[in-house]
């Protein structure tokens, strides 16, 4: 199939933009498809152009995952919407331990989005899919009319295969185990933060982004009793151990000390007045693990790029209120709380 | 961080608690109130209290702007962005802070009214620039910290000529509100004896406002930085102050407080500001002399002459405990609606929705523990 040969005028990306007969399903949409997305998201699965793609699974237990993705502003220093919906999705399916295999995106579009900043965002999606080894291999486009958006809106799903004998869920924490986490906190929130229209706030602060299965590929191979992993994305890492306490029916006692911080990050948190602990990320995990297996799983974690930084920042306690507690650089102690409502800067 | 790490240092903080306990007679109580949320956030973010002997105790104050504010000026803002085509600009912490009948300014904008959070006043002059056709009104609310950046927001909408910029001005001064929890102090009231004084109110006002304090109601004074060690230091000062018999407006926060204030943002409040004559506080009634609306020469960019609204009386929700809370007369954990209904999820007084109300930092940071000292620090 080549698109020059059934549309006789080229698609313009430099100059055009989404308009209503993109999601039409007649030939306009089917020219979008042929001239932008299947131009950089190109596969063998893909190209059966059927509405569904057709493929054996591997032997093994299965993992689904799904993740609509609405940043703004869409274009953020690390990433943009694009590379992030790849890696929102390959790490949900990872956390698992799993090897994600495949990913499917549905794009919701609004009227007037330029096709140039939409081939920037589907050209970075396929790069960080190629990167992941995960590709697109099934799609959807939607319009909806000016105001109706925000620009564009990706929901991703993804699957995987979980290796023989990996068992790692929210609710099997137990009390003694150690808890780590693969490198500094709050990168993404306070680099989207400073890119905000309304907050003229300048920093070098790039989002952490990143697919992070290759990580948990190596973790597993090391530890393979490891017993929860998850991404601390929105929320933060203080909501996600507030809920993998409630899951497991634990506590949790931290360090603030041991908490891997960039001081940029540290520095922008203390001028908007938000707490680090509760700041997005999109390239971290949290591991738990038994605690005589913690050394090696944090060697193992080191031992790979996207977690140079990893750290051990505390244990998991018997707690029937399932609080997750804090000992303060300080030298005080405290609860770190679930995050209530957005995390908004004090006034005072 | 510099600047910064030096006032959260461990080794020094056990040191001070260290001579705190030392030196606190254990015959007597020392009830210090922190004036300012700022404080009660530090007390409870680093756990503070806990490094305090037993009969050293803080007792929470009314200085979070967003608590102080009574629930006819939510119910004012929500009605001037619902019956007006305006844009109704305002800080994040107060889109939560409940109205009457359970509304909020986020509930109001989730139903069509045009409501923008911001950081700055700067952004709210950055809308009014962007869509000159539509009038933008700002929300302005806090202690004479936030005041001088609302004055230069008028100044420069007058200079730029932005006819479709207005204020709702809400700025309350301090202390006035001090005045009343003192008067109101005793057996009915809160029992006080030392008062941590505001960090960045003092940087404008200074220390001269406080010293009615020590002079008419004899409690000594504090002024106190908001990191944990300036907290700590100041309530040293303090115990010192009461053994040693002295009374006194002392300064801790020397690294940006000075006696007269910033005189150049006070010229400013004053060419733009005037007193108002009466004006409602929660928790403390109506108090005179005891905020800001915009003077003649800037009258014409007053929201509420602007754009009348037509408001029913507030009602507050029963059993709220915020205004005793708010004078110090109650703790949070004296409220029968505490941690349930009440929450942070679902806060049912302002004391639960700013991170500097009182009820939010026990929720948040202490209610391991603090139930078990319910009540034993009221009077």
């Amino acid at each position: 199939m080549t698109s020059e040969r059934r549309f006789p005028v080229r698609l313009d990306v430099r100059n055009g933009a989404v308009d209503m007969s993109h999601g039409s399903g007649g030939r306009a949409m089917a020219q979008l498809i042929g001239e932008l997305f299947r131009r950089y998201l190109d596969n063998a699965l893909l190209a059966q152009g059927n509405d569904q793609a057709l493929f054996a699974p591997p032997p093994g237990r299965l993992v689904m995952s799904t993740d609509g993705h609405v940043i703004s502003p869409l274009f953020f220093p690390g990433g943009d919407i694009g590379s992030l919906a790849v890696h929102g999705t390959v790490n949900d399916v990872a956390m698992a331990g799993a090897r994600p295999l495949y990913l499917a995106a549905g794009f919701i579009l609004e009227e007037g989005f330029p096709l140039a900043k939409l081939a920037r965002i589907v050209e970075s999606m396929a790069n960080a899919a190629n990167a992941a080894g995960v590709p697109v291999v099934a799609g959807d486009t939607k319009v909806v009319e000016r105001g109706k958006g925000d620009g564009v809106f990706i929901t991703t799903t993804g699957i995987g295969v979980v290796p023989e004998g990996i068992l790692i869920s929210g609710d099997r924490a137990e009390p003694g185990d150690a808890i780590l986490v693969s490198g500094s906190i709050g990168d993404h929130g306070v680099a989207i933060l400073s890119k905000r229209e309304n907050l003229g706030f300048e920093t070098e602060i790039h989002s952490d982004s990143a697919a992070l299965h290759g990580l948990v590929a190596a973790m597993v191979e090391a530890v393979g009793e490891i017993h929860c992993l998850r991404d601390p994305t929105r929320g933060g890492l203080a909501t996600t151990l507030n809920e993998l306490a409630q899951q497991s029916g634990v506590g949790m006692q931290i360090r603030e000390d041991a908490i891997p911080l960039r001081p940029e990050v540290a520095a922008a948190c203390e001028l908007l007045g938000l707490d680090p602990l509760y700041v997005a990320n999109e390239g971290k995990l949290i591991g738990i693990c038994p605690p005589d297996r913690a050394d090696d799983l944090l060697a193992a974690m080191r031992a790979h790029p996207l977690g140079a930084d990893s750290a051990i920042i505390g244990e998991v306690v018997e707690d029937p209120h399932r609080f997750v507690q804090m000992e303060t650089r300080f030298g005080g102690s405290r609860i770190v709380d679930w995050l209530a409502g957005e995390q908004l800067p004090r006034i005072c | 961080m510099r600047y910064i790490d030096e006032f959260r240092d461990q080794r020094l903080a056990r040191r001070l608690a260290k001579t705190i306990a030392a030196e606190a007679q254990p015959s007597r109580e020392y009830r210090l109130m922190e004036f300012c949320g700022g404080h009660t956030h530090a007390i409870f973010r680093y756990g503070v209290q806990h490094l305090m002997p037993p009969n050293v105790r803080f007792v929470h104050g009314p200085g979070c702007p967003v608590c102080v504010l009574p629930m006819a000026c939510i119910d004012q803002a929500i009605a001037l962005a619902t019956q007006h085509p305006v844009t109704l600009c305002t800080y994040g912490d107060l889109m939560r802070v409940p109205a009457s009948e359970r509304k909020t300014l986020l509930k109001a904008k989730a139903e069509g009214a045009d409501i923008r959070m911001v950081y700055s006043t700067q952004d709210v002059l950055r809308i009014a620039r962007h869509q000159p056709h539509r009038q933008v009104v700002f929300f302005a609310i806090g202690f004479e910290t936030t005041t001088p950046p609302t004055a230069v927001a008028v100044k420069v909408a007058r200079s730029e000529g932005l006819d479709n910029f207005s204020v709702f001005c809400n700025h309350v001064l301090t202390p006035p509100a001090l005045r009343t929890i003192l008067s109101a102090a005793g057996p009915r009231g809160a029992r006080l004896d030392g008062i941590l004084g505001p960090s960045h109110v003092s940087t404008l006002i200074g220390s001269r406002p406080y010293w009615f304090v020590a002079q008419e109601f004899g409690i000594p004074v504090v002024i106190a930085g908001f990191e944990p060690l300036d907290v700590m230091q100041s309530a040293l000062m303090l115990v010192r102050q009461l053994n040693e018999g002295r009374c006194e407006v002392e300064n801790q926060y020397t690294r940006a407080v000075t006696e007269a204030g910033n005189r150049k943002a006070q010229a400013l409040m004053d060419e733009v500001f005037q007193v108002r004559a009466r004006f409602e506080w929660r928790g403390l009634g109506i108090l005179p002399d005891s905020a800001l609306t915009l003077g003649e020469a800037y009258a014409d960019l007053d929201a509420e002459r602007r754009f009348p609204t037509q408001v029913a009386a507030a009602r507050e929700v029963r059993g709220c405990e915020c205004p005793a809370i708010l004078r110090g007369v109650k703790q949070p954990t004296d409220c029968r609606l505490f941690g349930n209904p009440c929450t942070p999820e679902n806060p049912m007084g302002s004391c639960m929705v700013s991170s500097e109300g009182a009820c939010a930092a026990y929720w948040s940071y202490g209610r391991l523990r603090e139930p078990a000292r319910a009540g034993a620090a009221t009077g």
